[in-house]
């Protein structure tokens, strides 16, 4: 393990993950909503967001999978060190971390059961960029409707069909977090 | 109570907590089981509402706790004081100032905006539980959204009693799939469930979390021919007059002579600030003793 | 002119402070030490530990002095500290078969080897008020007794030999890791390990009216106490860093193990079968009942019917064993409840509006 694993955690941790969890839980309650989440410093091709959403959830007890380019050796003995989270294949994830392409198919995550739809993953897509534009939301947490830059539209619909079941999403680029959960249903915007 | 974490719960408890309250935000009214932690306070007194509070504070918070919509009420100071001990964090008495209100039994008049967050004490949080007393029962019902054994209830009231005999934890349905208990608030508080804040509760002994999002579709269950109605006593409140918040009961002499007040003490104390006289009240500043 | 009560924060104060007075009584009488209740309410203390889920004689003695003797009380207050601690990780299992035995008994055997030690029971004293205990100041009459050395022989459990001919079911050993519900949410139907853990903290008189309750009837499982067993068990730890383990202390503890009759079923041959009961220090009462009550609850695993019985129904076993959860959600209907009294006020005087309405109608229809 490079010593490097060792920083960009919470230098305090009850404080720090309170204020970030904060964000977090805005996020989740009004889809379409973009917090600034930091306090993290994770190692590179790992977004600053990224990094502190993982830290804040993240521990021994949920199991976590990483997808692509970030399943790389740094990333994995940062969050070894910091969250103590074992790596696991996409089916068994609480988590999931990657790029939207690395994450794909949708259909290998857990979705819950009819008694315990809670039981499902929560997937943590990197994005390039992240804006309040492009696919038109509704649902739980949005007054009118909202707009979010998703990077696809159809798997996103298919997972809300599934509702109570289905996946949890949180976008993540720089320092910014959106969220997508899955009582949220996307459509395209009429104009386009 | 320096030995203790940051808001009492150690950092694990809390994100497990949080995870909870997330997946209960993402399933609006569907119950996520926690395992729910012995608090150095009573199982029944607001263990469940103060985990999910100590999950949610941060330092920057503004902490209000009414019991009974009243702020001086004996376990709402005990649990400001524990949040104050154990988070440091400022408390108010006014709900605009408050960013997180922990509640039992009671919606502020005042309606909440999109910074803040409302936390219920759950005493009870099945709504199926007093027809069906086994959780692996209860479970299937929600799985199946087999609702009918509630409606048959809500029917039975209406048959026996012309209405719908139930006054308080009254169930109400959440963006048309989970039937819901909102918790021992009177009925007249479910209309303003509908709400800009992030609505949390916490049932700490029968270990669950529930959320509803902001702007979500909350209807309380009825029927066509017998709509829900959301009572309160009638009148207006003695000391500010206003005649549309929830009244108590107050007994004044001993022959039983009574008056009803605002339940809502930081509400009816605004109006009254603002020069609202009730029928027994005086101008604000005579009467401060 | 009426004015709101107000002064929440001064009442509670006050009340402490009454508290704190009646807690300590009358100051000419001396004040209890812990040393004396850890040494002379001893069995106070373990049961506090055993409900408490912690062992740690010293504190529960504190628990019981802070709580004015209230075990229910100083049960909590262990509970709520134990809470906060770290874990740093997870014993082997106690090996009860090298126990340091004070007591020791078969009732299915006359004797057994290794002996059967009566140890320090109430079981044979005649319940007379012992006056002499209140003169204080006075020591035992009797000179202490030669105490057998009791780590010399190992005493193996008496199941074994019903084992052996194999007239008494098998307990298969596992690795699994048992749940715990201190951490996760109870989730039903349990396993055995789950449902152990919670009757092992489950509160005394809540089992032993269930373990009664089977002996009257409510699916009656003929129990016999194969071996009642009280000492100390050494604990140990797995030190990874180490690569073995080393012993970092011992416990009381007192183990029941009870052999009921059982004429087989559609799936099991005829044989006896097992109840265990485990609990921290020398609990006894709770042992036997736990292991009458666990016997119960494996109704279902042994093939047998369900009687309806209430030791045998999961649910309704384990979710109200704990008295510190009972206790607490008992005790908030003293919390104010005048918001939900007067919507209950409002609605029941609307129906008797509403029926006074429809009678006279009916009487002046008459």
């Amino acid at each position: 393990m490079q010593l490097s694993a060792l920083s960009g955690g919470f230098g305090n941790a009850a404080q720090q993950s309170a204020t970030a969890f904060r964000a977090i839980m805005n996020v989740m309650a009004r889809p379409g909503m973009i917090e600034t989440l930091d306090g993290a410093v994770p190692p590179k091709g790992l977004s600053t967001a990224a990094g502190s959403l993982l830290l804040t959830l993240c521990d021994p007890e949920t199991k976590l999978h990483l997808a692509g380019d970030l399943d790389s050796q740094p990333i994995r003995d940062w969050l070894t060190f910091h969250t103590g989270a074992p790596f696991v294949p996409a089916p068994l994830a609480d988590f999931a971390l990657g790029a939207w392409d690395d994450l794909l198919p949708l259909t290998q995550y857990a979705i819950g059961t009819d008694q315990y739809p809670d039981r499902a993953a929560t997937l943590i897509v990197e994005l390039p960029a992240l804006t309040q534009s492009g696919t038109t939301l509704t649902g739980p947490g949005i007054k009118d409707q909202a707009q979010l830059s998703l990077p696809a539209l159809e798997p996103f619909q298919s997972n809300a069909a599934l509702f109570p079941l289905g996946c949890d999403f949180f976008f993540t680029s720089g320092d910014k977090i959106a969220a997508l959960p899955r009582s949220t249903k996307p459509e395209t915007p009429p104009c386009m | 109570m320096s030995d203790y974490n940051f808001a009492y719960l150690d950092e694990q408890t809390k994100r497990m907590i949080r995870r909870a309250i997330l997946k209960g935000l993402a399933i609006p009214g569907y119950q996520v089981p926690f395992a729910s932690r012995e608090m150095p306070m009573p199982y029944g007194w607001g263990t469940g509402g103060v985990q999910v509070t100590a999950a949610c504070l941060t330092p920057d918070d503004t902490l209000k706790v009414i019991d009974q919509g009243a702020d001086d009420t004996t376990n709402a100071v005990s649990i400001r004081r524990f949040f104050e001990k154990t988070a440091a964090v400022g408390v108010t008495q006014a709900t605009t100032q408050a960013s997180v209100i922990q509640t039992r039994h009671r919606i502020p008049e005042e309606p909440l905006n999109e910074d803040q967050i409302l936390v219920y004490q759950v005493p009870i949080p099945e709504p199926l539980r007093f027809l069906e007393p086994r959780e692996t029962e209860t479970r299937k019902m929600h799985a199946l959204e087999e609702y009918g054994l509630i409606h048959v209830k809500l029917f039975e009231d209406i048959s026996q009693h012309g209405q719908i005999a139930t006054a308080y934890a009254y169930p109400v349905k959440v963006e048309g799939r989970y039937v819901m208990d909102p918790s021992p608030i009177p009925r007249f508080d479910n209309p303003k469930m509908e709400m800009a804040a992030i609505q949390l509760f916490g049932a700490g002994r029968e270990q669950r979390i529930y959320a509803i999002p902001p702007y979500t579709q909350v209807v309380s269950l009825d029927f066509d021919d017998y709509p829900f109605e959301a009572s309160k006593a009638e009148g207006a409140c003695a000391l500010c007059a206003a005649d549309h918040t929830y009244l108590d009961e107050v007994i004044v002499d001993d022959d039983g002579g009574r008056m009803f007040v605002c339940s809502d003490t930081d509400y009816c104390e605004s109006r009254r600030q603002a020069g609202h006289v009730g029928a027994q009240g005086t101008p604000m500043g005579k009467d401060a003793a | 002119m009426y004015v709101a009560v107000k002064g929440g924060e001064k009442a509670i104060d006050a009340a402490h402070d009454w508290l704190a007075e009646v807690r300590r009584g009358d100051p000419a009488v001396a004040e209890l030490s812990l040393a004396q209740i850890r040494e002379q309410m001893s069995l106070a203390v373990d049961r506090v530990m055993s409900e408490g889920s912690l062992f740690d004689p010293d504190l529960a003695a504190l628990a019981i002095k802070q709580s004015r003797g209230d075990l229910i009380e100083a049960i909590f207050l262990i509970r709520a500290y134990r809470t906060t601690l770290p874990r740093f990780g997870a014993s082997r299992p106690v090996e009860t078969d090298t126990m340091q035995c004070q007591r020791r008994i078969s009732a299915t055997f006359k004797d057994v080897p290794g002996g059967q030690i009566l140890g320090p029971t109430f079981d044979y004293t005649h319940r007379l008020l012992d006056f002499k205990l209140a003169a204080e100041g006075g020591s035992p009459e009797t000179p202490t007794q030669d105490t057998p050395d009791l780590a010399a022989e190992r005493k193996p459990h008496v199941m074994d030999f019903l084992n052996k001919d194999g007239l008494i079911e098998t307990a298969e050993a596992t690795d699994d890791t048992p749940p715990d519900l201190t951490r996760e949410p109870l989730e039903l139907p349990a396993n055995r390990a789950l449902r152990l853990q919670n009757l092992t903290r489950a509160d005394e008189g809540f089992l032993l009216g269930l373990a009664y309750s089977t002996q009257r009837g409510y699916a009656r499982n003929h129990a016999f106490v194969g071996e009642l067993r009280i000492g100390k068990v050494a604990i140990e730890m797995d030190i990874p860093e180490l690569g073995f383990s080393i012993e970092i202390g011992e416990i009381t503890v007192t183990e029941c193990e009870t052999v009921n009759q059982f004429k087989g079923s559609k799936t099991e041959p005829p044989q006896f079968t097992r109840g265990y009961g485990l609990v921290f220090g020398q609990c006894e009462r709770k042992a036997i009942s736990m292991a009458l009550v666990d016997r119960a609850l494996r109704w279902n695993e042994l093939g047998e019917d369900f009687a309806g019985a209430p030791a045998q129904d999961e649910e309704f076993v384990l979710s109200h064993s704990d008295n510190i959860q009972a206790t607490g959600f008992l005790e908030h209907i003293k919390l104010p409840h005048y918001v939900d009294f007067q919507s209950e006020l409002e609605l029941i005087r609307s129906i008797r509006t509403a029926a006074t309405a429809q009678a006279d109608t009916r009487l002046a229809a008459e």
